[in-house]
């Protein structure tokens, strides 16, 4: 990508959006879910108030079953909320999600096996009206970006864990949204690959202006990549606390040695022995 | 896109180095993997012609209990113009019914894959006729559709429809849900769903059905041709059988199990062709 396309893309949509939803990506009210099966009624979120501001990037942490995948998706009109209002990017969800705004990273990839790296990232444009979209990226020059170039070709079952989130990052970009919603994406890798996607996504998030909704269970992933991370607690799940994130520098790994993430990393700690 | 640090992608892109004599033993191991794949079971058949060789010289077995092989082979080339016309009809019922057969349960499968309501009530049914033995079928059959080629077709037919229905079924059904979830992310219609999703997962269920019923299609058509046929595999398996033709009986059998195992090699092959993807993890 150019300078020059860098520029236009973070310049706002052609269509001018309703003022009040300018600058909000998500705005959340008492957004509730519950899911009743045989068992029993599952309270997965309970009067969530969120207000996500467009181009920002926010982590999610919180003990196993709290809501933050059931957040992702209600936001992404995966399922509906049983109670409250949700308005993304000014409207409601399902149509910023046929408007194609809003892309979605799965915990385990799931790339389809019949189709190569470069065929996965292409389907968004093939299925739901997908290649007419303005924003649309060039397949190719996505997976370039994130590091696969010369793996057009390959299989799925020829990449590594990695390599398969990294495909299915593309595969998310390539409609251009403007909100990425990110489930757990790096939980199955080493450390080492960790840290370099980490620093790969805060590099596209640059460069796309993009607002991330990114769940994690690693304290360190969260204090690093988020602007924001916002702490949920279980049963019913809850927003516990939205913690800022203020490091000194520029966002690279190195910033994990310093003083002051190392105290936010231990304040997120006590806050989710709590959750 | 120079303008940026992802050396670190860089650097597992050339993830490929080019060791050559690496290379070139990867290419010698698969070869030979390939060659003993093929090799071993011709030996077996080899060692178990020859046993069956050795049993009727050892034991002085009558030529009408048991042929040795070399008289069957010494049948298969006196009579091959006789083999040969009689295994065209079979081999048109067999590839026939296949078709028919396979056809019908891909279709059916379908419907049932789109409408629940159809499964519950035709699934049983399905299940029902496929525990009628094929030779009970048979005559039921030819007193339906007459003495020519079509109860044999049909027998072929019903004989493959029961696995590929089951396994189409489920391979359409049986969808990873995240690549749902993924495809209304995508807002994707039903069609695309059906076509780009479930009939792709369901193609690797399908072959290892067709592969079946390519051998079990065969089966039909000679079990059809049993019951007041005057030309087959199956009329000449009877015919062999009342005339103490045992060398003749055998020679049919050969004829009739190698056109099987083409039928069951251009399954495989096809397979390996349309089937990329799923052939490497499948090795
Ligand atoms: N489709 C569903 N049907 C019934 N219950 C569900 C469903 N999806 C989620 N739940 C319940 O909702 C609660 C929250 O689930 P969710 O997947 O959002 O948790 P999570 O925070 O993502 O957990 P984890 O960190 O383990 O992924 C859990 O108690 C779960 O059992
Ligand atoms: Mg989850």
């Amino acid at each position: 990508m150019t300078v020059q396309a860098i520029a236009m893309r973070q310049t706002p949509p052609q269509a001018p959006s309703p003022p009040q939803g300018a600058g909000t990506a998500i705005d959340c009210r008492g957004v509730t879910v519950r899911f009743t099966t045989e068992r029993g009624t599952v309270t997965a979120l309970q009067d969530v108030d969120l207000q996500v501001a467009a181009g920002s990037f926010i982590t999610l942490l919180g003990p196993s079953g709290c809501g933050k995948s059931t957040l992702l998706r209600v936001v992404a009109d995966l399922i509906e909320p049983t109670a409250g209002s949700l308005t993304v990017l000014g409207d409601k969800p399902s149509v910023a999600r046929e408007r194609r705004d809003i892309g979605f990273v799965f915990q385990d990839a799931a790339l389809l096996p019949w189709r190569t790296a470069l065929q996965n990232v292409t389907l968004p444009l093939e299925v739901g009206g997908g290649a007419s979209r303005p924003g649309n990226r060039d397949p190719r020059e996505l997976l370039a970006l994130v590091g696969l170039a010369g793996w057009e070709d390959a299989y799925p079952h020829e990449l590594s864990g990695g390599m398969r989130q990294r495909v299915a990052i593309a595969r998310a970009l390539v409609s251009g949204p403007k909100l990425l919603m990110m489930d757990e994406p790096f939980g199955a890798l080493d450390e080492i690959t960790r840290d370099r996607l980490n620093e790969e996504l805060l590099d596209v998030w640059a460069k796309t202006g993009v607002t991330i909704l990114f769940v994690t269970h690693s304290i360190y992933e969260a204090a690093f990549l988020g602007q924001q991370v916002l702490l949920l607690a279980a049963r019913p799940g809850r927003v516990r606390e939205l913690v800022p994130v203020e490091l000194p520098g520029e966002r690279r790994l190195p910033v994990r040695e310093t003083v002051e993430f190392v105290q936010l990393a231990g304040h997120l700690r006590r806050v989710l022995e709590t959750c | 896109m120079s303008d940026h640090a992802l050396d670190p992608g860089a650097g597992l892109a050339g993830a490929f180095t080019d060791d050559k004599a690496a290379q070139a033993k990867f290419l010698a191991h698969q070869r030979r993997l390939l060659w003993r794949k093929r090799i071993l079971p011709v030996v077996a058949i080899a060692g178990l012609i020859f046993l069956w060789w050795a049993a009727v010289e050892a034991f002085d077995i009558k030529p009408f209990i048991a042929p040795s092989p070399v008289a069957v082979v010494q049948t298969i080339i006196a009579k091959f113009g006789i083999l040969m016309t009689n295994l065209l009809p079979t081999a048109i019922e067999a590839v026939l019914g296949f078709v028919l057969g396979n056809v019908a349960a891909i279709l059916i499968a379908t419907a049932f894959v789109q409408k629940k309501t159809m499964e519950e009530a035709f699934f049983p049914v399905a299940v029902m006729i496929n525990t009628i033995p094929v030779v009970a079928k048979a005559p039921i059959l030819v007193l339906l559709l007459g003495n020519g080629m079509e109860p044999k077709i049909a027998i072929a037919a019903l004989i493959c429809f029961f696995p590929t229905l089951v396994n189409m079924t489920r391979g359409l059904r049986d969808v990873n849900p995240q690549a749902l979830e993924l495809m209304k992310v995508l807002s994707a219609s039903q069609s695309e769903i059906f076509f780009k999703i479930r009939v792709q997962n369901s193609l690797p269920y399908l072959f290892s059905a067709l592969k079946i019923a390519a051998s079990t299609a065969v089966i039909g058509a000679i079990v059809g041709e049993w019951i007041g046929s005057t030309t087959g595999i199956g009329a000449l398996i009877i015919q062999a059988t009342y005339n103490f033709d045992s060398a003749l009986l055998y020679a049919t059998i050969a004829v009739g199990s190698t056109f099987s195992a083409a039928f069951f090699g251009v399954i495989t092959y096809a397979e390996r062709r349309i089937l990329k993807w799923n052939v490497g993890r499948a090795v």
